[in-house]
């Protein structure tokens, strides 16, 4: 118990200081193991970051990711429970008790491999997954700290791996097993003497996947974003011919147009997709599926045997207000398509995409995406980010990291009010918007207490340019281009559990399906759909060779 | 995929033509429709251009084009052999055609290029053809050879007097639309400007009127909004619930502010490109 007493409390700062800490705890451990009072001692490892105000002025990414140390450290924190709360709030099931505790025996490979059973994209995951609500909100620690912030770095572990993972196989020289760690099993070992880092789920990493011999059957992917990455590595996987359909001229979807480079950088993107070149699945960009070729089309006249739709929601609410139509109003999938896939930030430095040069911004919403336009809006140099919100923070659908990181970059939060009209001059430029202040009344269907407007509330904020981030809707090019396909009253496709549709051989998920969903949700049906595929084929095959 | 250009000419000043290599585009193409481009993989700027027709057999899409800007600029020094990067289409709501009767058809400038596939399918359905085509000047008249061939009564006119009869296409418009009986239905393709005067005179004479707008655009399908426009108040997207309206219900005032949004910056792009091509070596 001595070494508890003289743990708690002391303010781990220095990398020194962690590399004894570990020490210490590793010797504890040999010597007859760790209670939960020592690892409840362990300070939560703080994620490295970009300085606030030099970031401001870049697009990075923000977060740094651990050190060894710090994984290691934080891995350790895990009480390694029986009944894994954690999993339940995996929307993947994730492994993750073992895969923490392979990260505190410093077995960064096996972590990997577990992760991988269930994620094909730890690397993305890590980075965008709402943890706070899901895996880390059921996380014993931070029950017992009364502070979910005090939960394992879940998702920060998950990011490790990942990364780690993915430098081995660029660099060769960043070991998958660290000091101390107990000998490997068997087969890791002999991967590891192979050069591999891992088994079949070669995702990330940039080893390729095995592929099954070919089936002769062929399957079409609609979307190259999470849900279609998934879908068509595991269809892949099976031996089947698969093309991915994109309607960017680049593939990544939502990773690539949406999510900001600060957050998520492109070239782990790149590299996912790369993998899948490897595998032998085509990719097709500036391929409008509806438009260019029906979905009919593609199963009659081009022989594709199985279809997964997965186009994502892409079509932006507006609020309906007087003003939406002035010049320098945008949706923020406008905003941030210019900003990331398009690459304005470099304008004048090898690229041509305008984009407004604001000097005082409103963005207008509370989640992810409110907060990625927001923080795009400060890099592009305006000298005020306003976010206005009509509930209160805890209401926020964002993920608490990326409020936090907000702030820090000095966007100024508007709780409690919503835009009533937008302002502009004669020339049609916005010079205002007009906001009602709100209140929070009985909790609505969503659980979250209504906002209701305080009438003759209204007040203005001088700005240049407001940003719509409030959701998007059902893009109704599949709808209108695709009779046979059930659709329910919000344009979103109708599914069974296995992602089926009303049409056979077509399969669907993601937010096409789910409204607003995120990556990991949309990840997880591009697998379950990818299975159903996968079982339709080989019974389909059955009746064709029989 | 790539694009290949087959064949290239310039129809007059600063406006060009070229016919592409674009199987899947060529084969589900439909009047009205149209495609978004972009020259490089760079893919700074994606630009919308009409599909100004199109040969199935030969899997070509033609396209015609201003020079306005870096990417049209660039287009413009793209030769015979050459490859456009990125092609993405047919996109929007094909041209709703009907045998209406008596149609009249009003291009100006670069505007022709896009009425002229909707001009044909009209002739095809059955409908008598008056077309009214106008530029600012003789070198900037194209496809005038084309409308001739399918129109039943070609009007031309330049702002200038330089070719043909002296006007701007609402002084022709409206003789059309005083005859008895007045055309059953106006397509109207040009600047915004000409398209908003051109509504007023077919509003006065309670002509249904279409229009073809050309608004800025990131990705055509709906996803970002950029295209949007008032119609009768409410607001639409014009890549996806158009690019085809009523034309008595458009705000032309605020799309022309909204076409305008960048110029400056368009300017700019435009301006490095020209200075990029002098270092180059290419002339005109």
């Amino acid at each position: 118990m001595a070494n508890t007493v003289r743990l708690a409390g002391i303010r781990i700062v220095t990398t020194e200081e962690r590399k004894r800490l570990l020490k210490d705890l590793l010797e504890k451990k040999k010597s007859g193991g760790l209670k939960t009072k020592d690892r409840l001692a362990i300070p939560p490892q703080p994620m490295p970051e970009q300085d606030p105000a030099a970031r401001r002025g870049n697009v990075h990414e923000v977060a740094r990711g651990y050190t060894p140390e710090q994984a290691r450290l934080e891995a350790m924190r895990c009480l390694q429970c029986k009944n894994t709360p954690c999993i339940e709030g995996c929307p993947v099931r994730i492994r993750i008790r073992d895969f923490v505790g392979a990260i505190a025996e410093g077995n960064y490979a096996e972590a990997l491999r577990i992760i991988k059973e269930n994620s094909l994209l730890p690397a993305v995951c890590g980075r965008v997954c709402p943890q706070e609500v899901q895996c880390q909100e059921k996380c014993t620690v931070g029950l017992s700290l009364k502070d979910v912030s005090k939960a394992v770095s879940i998702g920060r572990l998950e990011r490790f791996v990942a990364d780690r993972a993915s430098e081995v196989c660029g660099e060769g020289i960043l070991p998958l097993r660290d000091e101390g760690a107990p000998p490997s099993q068997p087969s890791a070992a002999r991967r590891q003497d192979a050069g591999e880092t891992q088994g079949r789920d070669g995702l990330a990493t940039g080893t390729v996947p095995e592929v099954a011999p070919p089936t002769g059957m062929k399957v079409a992917i609609i979307g190259s974003g999470p849900g279609g990455i998934v879908a068509a590595a595991d269809t892949r996987r099976a031996g089947h011919e698969v093309t991915v359909f994109e309607a960017f001229h680049k593939p990544g979807g939502v990773m690539v147009y949406g999510i900001p480079e600060f957050r998520l950088p492109k070239a782990i993107v790149q590299k996912e997709i790369e993998t899948l070149t490897k595998m032998g699945v085509r990719i097709v960009t500036n391929f409008i599926v509806g438009r260019t070729r029906t979905i009919e089309q593609l199963m009659k006249e081009d022989g594709y045997d199985a279809v997964y739709i997965g186009v994502g929601a892409g079509l932006p609410s507006f609020m309906d207000i007087e003003g939406e139509s002035l010049v320098g109003v945008y949706s923020a999938n406008e905003y941030l398509t210019r900003a990331n896939l398009m690459k304005a930030y470099e304008f004048g430095a090898g690229a041509d995409t305008p984009i407004a040069r604001s000097r005082r911004v409103a963005v207008v919403g509370g989640g992810n995406v409110a907060m990625d336009s927001a923080r795009t809006a400060v890099r592009l140099g305006a000298e005020k980010v306003y976010l206005i919100y009509r509930r209160t923070e805890q209401e926020m659908p964002a993920r608490v990291e990326e409020v936090h990181h907000a702030k820090q970059e000095g966007v100024e939060f508007h709780l409690l009010q919503s835009p009533k009209r937008i302002i502009g001059d004669d020339k049609g430029l916005v010079t205002a918007v007009e906001c009602l202040r709100y209140e929070l009344g009985e909790p609505d269907a969503s659980g979250r207490r209504r906002p209701v407007a305080i009438p003759g509330s209204e007040f203005q904020i001088e700005v240049d340019t407001v940003i719509i981030a409030i959701g998007n809707l059902a893009n109704p090019l599949i709808r209108q281009t695709t009779p046979g396909l059930e659709f329910n009253k919000w344009g979103n496709i109708v599914v069974d559990e296995n992602c089926r549709t009303s049409m056979e051989g077509v399969y669907a998920g993601g937010d096409i399906v789910l409204g607003a969903a995120t990556v990991i949700l949309a990840m997880g049906q591009g697998r379950i759909a990818a299975a159903a595929i996968n079982d339709y084929l080989a019974k389909k095959n059955e009746g064709r060779s029989r | 995929m790539s694009h290949r250009i087959l064949s290239k000419r310039q129809l007059g000043e600063d406006v060009f033509w070229a016919e592409v290599e674009a199987p899947l585009v060529a084969s589900a193409r439909k009047p009205g429709q149209f495609i978004i481009l972009c020259i490089d993989s760079s893919c700074s700027e994606r630009i919308p251009l009409t599909i100004a027709g199109a040969n199935r057999d030969r899997g070509t899409i033609e396209l015609i084009w201003q020079r306005v800007g870096k990417t049209t600029a660039q287009l413009a020094d793209l030769k015979e052999g050459d490859e456009i990067g990125n092609i993405a289409g047919p996109l929007g709501t094909p041209t709703h055609i009907e045998r209406f009767g008596t149609v009249v058809c009003v291009g100006g400038g670069i505007g022709n290029a896009p009425l002229l596939p909707i001009a044909i399918a009209l002739k095809q359905a059955g409908n008598r053809v008056v077309s009214i085509l106008g530029a600012r000047d003789k070198s900037r008249l194209i496809l005038e050879d084309s409308f001739a061939k399918v129109s039943d009564e070609l009007i031309v006119c330049t702002d200038d007097g330089s070719y043909a009869r002296k006007a701007l296409v609402t002084e022709p418009l409206k003789e059309v639309c005083q005859r008895d009986p007045s055309p059953a239905h106006a397509f109207i393709i040009g600047p915004a400007l000409m398209m908003k005067f051109c509504c007023e005179v077919t509003r006065q004479f309670a002509v249904p009127t279409d229009v073809s707008l050309n608004t800025i655009m990131v990705d055509g399908t709906g996803m970002c909004g950029g295209c949007r426009v008032e119609v009768g108040g409410k607001a639409k997207f014009v890549c996806v619930d158009g690019p085809e309206f009523d034309g008595h219900k458009v705000n032309f005032d605020l799309m022309i502010r909204r076409l305008n949004a960048y110029k400056t910056l368009e300017q700019q792009a435009y301006e490095r490109y020209k200075q990029h091509r002098c270092k180059i070596g290419l002339h005109e």
